[in-house]
């Protein structure tokens, strides 16, 4: 009984740790239908962010060391979208080798600045001692990422449904042309977009930190999972990501736990099985 | 003209042994190797308008099979080939089955996350694939009873296999199912209209792309008498993937030139720079902004220019 | 075992399509016999380009059937339907720009061929296919033209080529999208011909856009609005009804 309970809140967190990663990915996905393959090493410059800033400053709070790392790697991911992606307008395949190309750039990057070792990112003082329940203790701050992917979620849900910037978000998603023929700002949406998705990759780096810690690889270990959520969910929908996000988090955790040998295959099946039955994802349209 | 500069490369090809240092034969070997594996990937990329980013799992299973069944199970290397190739067709042709449920983005996703678990199993089923430490300890086959472990040896017959390899590959696109392939890549609806079978013509020639990436994968193993994880990983497709378009995606001759572009920039770069994922990462920037269609039709423009001009 | 034959060349029964709450496809029900020559009108966002995408297979109707000389192809994949007689070109252009004429109609010629599958021979090596290809650019008037890439030749000489394309294949049903749409007077005239002089063993509908200018190469009418069938008849009945004057003066 207990097994259960541990692993059923342990694929909790993970899939909370995947919503973070992974929404990001889809808004992107979504209205500029670029997969970008930067995306895992976003999420591991705000692991790193956090794992030096923390050491250096060891009573950092870490919400604020996430919303610092956000916006850092928003505004590098600005940059990347004003200066590269923009001339790539006519050539999608491009704009994917070119993201492919910057996730190299910055794994090597932090490589070389950091070093090769795993460096841990201090899990927050008063989150530290474990939770009682049901009788025996769960890490606090499991739960808390779980409470961080719902809040992000809601906010999200609120940006897209009840603001201006996210009707127009929603309007070019359906039919760009269309939103661009009546007016919005589509390439500076696809900034603000851009911006958006590597900020909430680089915030959830910071808040991962502390259960995966900051090491050279993270990027290429964190990137699968987020196509995996997005191919199951479906592209474009918020809601598939989510979704899609605690599906992975309790097949994967129970997976492993049963059959840990095969953990790989268990983390793909799901995608594998829902794309031979339904391409478009499981909440995704036809033809995105 | 055309002859004159094919005679002269063939010969050069040929001969290169008698004339140069062993550094120079092996690298030249392992440019031989990209080629095969970049002209493989190109099938799909520029000839099938299907870009993957998954390619290195044919390469990397009909190496660890070869790997496995000869120095654990003790098989011959000809019977060892036979069974990886086969191996690693049935592997494309399961990965082929669901990676063309999409096109496009989806496409590229699907084949990339297939190629990390494969990648993730070699690292992790460690008890079968020495994880980490990869396999080493290998040796060459013996074809005919000739001893390959000499680097000229090993040259020729790499030379000889991708010499063959190009020439089926030629023959593949050149051929009608080639032009429909072509077909089904520039206009699939019209294709569909015309009575052709656009899905089974792609996965046909993902199965082939994968058959040649498995040959490409037998000559990386024979060659480094070693496999290693990173065989699989997404920069190994992403170096082929590179030289197909720094080359010129949609020619013969393109992912060849990409393929010694590549490798050449590769050995070089690392005596002076540590960090070669970096430069692959700035030479994929630089490639897709300044140069998107390649090198050979860049340089086959500037020639016609050049004639043009002398008129 | 002889497949099932019908009357009708093509037959359209009850047939539904919605995208979402837009019924672009509402209940139609069409009869068009063996041979027979008709013409699908009706003002923009009528639906007959949506009619036609779910007869040639490009899109898959909500509910309804559709049997090609009594065959049910409802369900049944493009390609298929093109190895049962069904033939069609577009609105817009969808030629091999890279290629030459030839090589476009020979490659056209190709698609219903055992020899698609070949991997060793060139496709120029077969010379009949190569021969027929041009004996059918001739009968569309562009076999002077047989040698030039696509991208060089004029706009009204691109529809012709997608016109020999789709007859090279001898299909039994020829689906024609507002074949005549961008073509000056003199183009007009041409292609009107050559739509006139095809063969009674293929049975064509056509979409225009323009009543007038495709009216006489009609036997039979079909007016479509809001997805749906509204006058359905020989050519006169139709052209005289007042639901079609409604419908054309409403706009």
């Amino acid at each position: 009984m207990q097994f259960w309970i541990i692993q059923g809140l342990n694929s909790l967190s993970l899939g909370g740790l995947l919503f973070l990663l992974s929404s990001g990915f889809s808004l992107i996905f979504g209205l500029m239908r670029l997969a970008n393959l930067t995306h895992g090493a976003f999420f591991m410059l705000g692991t790193y962010f956090a794992a030096i800033t923390m050491r250096e400053y060891s009573g950092l709070n870490i919400w604020v060391t996430a919303l610092g790392a956000g916006l850092a790697v928003a505004a590098i991911g600005g940059l990347f979208e004003r200066l590269v992606l923009t001339r790539l307008k006519t050539n999608p395949l491009g704009q994917v080798l070119v993201t492919l190309g910057m996730s190299f750039i910055i794994s090597d990057a932090c490589l070389v600045l950091w070093g090769g070792d795993s460096i841990p990112v201090p899990t927050p003082h008063n989150l530290q001692a474990p939770t009682r329940m049901f009788g025996f203790v769960f890490p606090t701050y499991r739960l808390v990422l779980v409470g961080c992917a719902i809040a992000t979620a809601v906010a999200l849900y609120f940006l897209m449904e009840r603001t201006r910037l996210g009707a127009m978000i929603r309007a070019g998603v359906d039919d760009r042309q269309m939103a661009r023929a009546v007016g919005i700002p589509v390439s500076n949406l696809f900034t603000i977009v851009f911006c958006l998705g590597a900020g909430i990759a680089g915030a959830g780096g910071v808040l991962g930190g502390p259960i995966l810690s900051a090491y050279p690889g993270l990027d290429a270990d964190m990137l699968p999972l987020a196509l995996i959520v997005v191919i199951l969910g479906g592209i474009g929908s918020l809601l598939g990501a989510f979704i899609g996000s605690f599906i992975i988090g309790f097949i994967y955790t129970f997976g492993t736990a049963l059959f840990p040998e095969l953990a790989y295959i268990i983390l793909f099946l799901p995608m594998i099985v829902v794309i031979a039955f339904r391409p478009q994802g499981l909440f995704g349209r036809v033809g995105a | 003209m055309k002859w004159i500069a094919s005679a002269l490369l063939a010969a050069f090809l040929l001969l290169l042994p008698l004339f140069a240092g062993d550094f120079y034969i092996n690298l030249a070997s392992q440019i031989l190797i990209a080629a095969i594996f970049a002209l493989s990937l190109n099938l799909l990329v520029g000839f099938g308008g299907m870009t993957s980013l998954g390619h290195a799992s044919y390469l990397g299973v009909a190496a660890y099979l070869s790997a496995l069944l000869a120095s654990r199970y003790g098989f011959g290397h000809g019977m060892a080939a036979i069974i990886s190739i086969t191996g690693t067709v049935a592997t494309a042709a399961f990965f082929g089955v669901i990676a063309l449920r999409a096109t496009g983005l989806g496409f590229l996703m699907i084949t990339l996350a297939l190629s990390q678990v494969l990648w993730g199993l070699a690292y992790r089923m460690s008890n079968v694939t020495n994880g980490d430490n990869g396999i080493a300890g290998l040796t060459r086959p013996m074809p005919f009873g000739i001893l390959l472990d000499s680097a000229a040896a090993f040259y020729w017959f790499a030379l000889i296999v991708a010499c063959f390899a190009f020439l089926m590959m030629a023959i593949f696109v050149s051929s009608s199912f080639g032009s429909s392939l072509k077909g089904v890549r520039d206009q699939p609806r019209r294709m569909a209209a015309l009575g052709f079978n656009p899905w089974m013509i792609r996965w046909i020639t993902f199965v082939y792309a994968g058959f040649w990436g498995g040959i490409s994968g037998l000559l990386y193993v024979y060659y480094n008498k070693y496999i290693h994880p990173t065989s699989l990983s997404t920069t190994s497709s992403a170096e082929a993937l590179l030289s197909v378009i720094a080359g010129g995606s949609g020619t013969l001759g393109g992912p060849v030139v990409g393929a010694t572009l590549v490798l050449l920039l590769k050995n070089y770069a690392s005596a002076y720079i540590e960090r070669w994922n970096m430069l692959l990462g700035l030479v994929f920037l630089f490639i897709v902004l300044v140069m998107p269609t390649g090198i050979v039709p860049g340089l086959a423009k500037l020639t016609a220019r050049f004639r043009k001009g002398s008129q | 075992m002889t497949p099932p034959t019908s009357e009708y060349a093509l037959e359209i029964i009850g047939l539904n399509k919605a995208f979402g709450g837009l019924r672009v496809t509402q209940d139609i029900s069409l009869k068009i016999r063996q041979g027979e020559r008709r013409l699908i009108i009706g003002p923009n966002g009528a639906g007959k380009t949506t009619l036609f995408n779910q007869i040639s297979g490009d899109m898959r109707p909500n509910s309804g059937q559709i049997r090609l000389f009594g065959t049910d192809v409802t369900t049944l994949a493009p390609y298929r339907r093109a190895h049962l007689g069904l033939s069609r070109t577009y609105q817009i252009i969808t030629l091999f720009t890279g290629d030459t004429l030839e090589q476009n109609v020979t490659l056209g010629l190709l698609g219903l061929l055992p020899s698609r599958w070949q991997m060793w021979r060139p496709l120029s090596s077969y010379g009949h296919l190569t021969t027929e290809a041009r004996r059918t650019l001739d009968t569309v008037g562009l076999l002077h033209l047989a040698d030039h890439p696509i991208s060089e030749i004029a706009y009204g000489e691109k529809r012709r080529v997608e016109l020999a394309m789709a007859l090279a294949q001898r299909p039994r049903v020829l689906l024609l999208d507002e074949p005549l749409a961008g073509l000056s007077n003199s183009e007009r005239s041409t292609v009107k011909a050559l739509i006139a002089s095809i063969s009674r063993q293929t049975t064509v509908i056509m979409i225009e856009h323009d009543m007038d200018t495709a009216l006489d190469l009609a036997e039979t009418v079909t007016l479509l609005n809001y997805g749906r069938v509204i006058v359905d008849g020989a050519r006169d009945a139709v052209i005289a009804d007042e639901r079609t004057r409604e419908v054309y003066l409403g706009n």
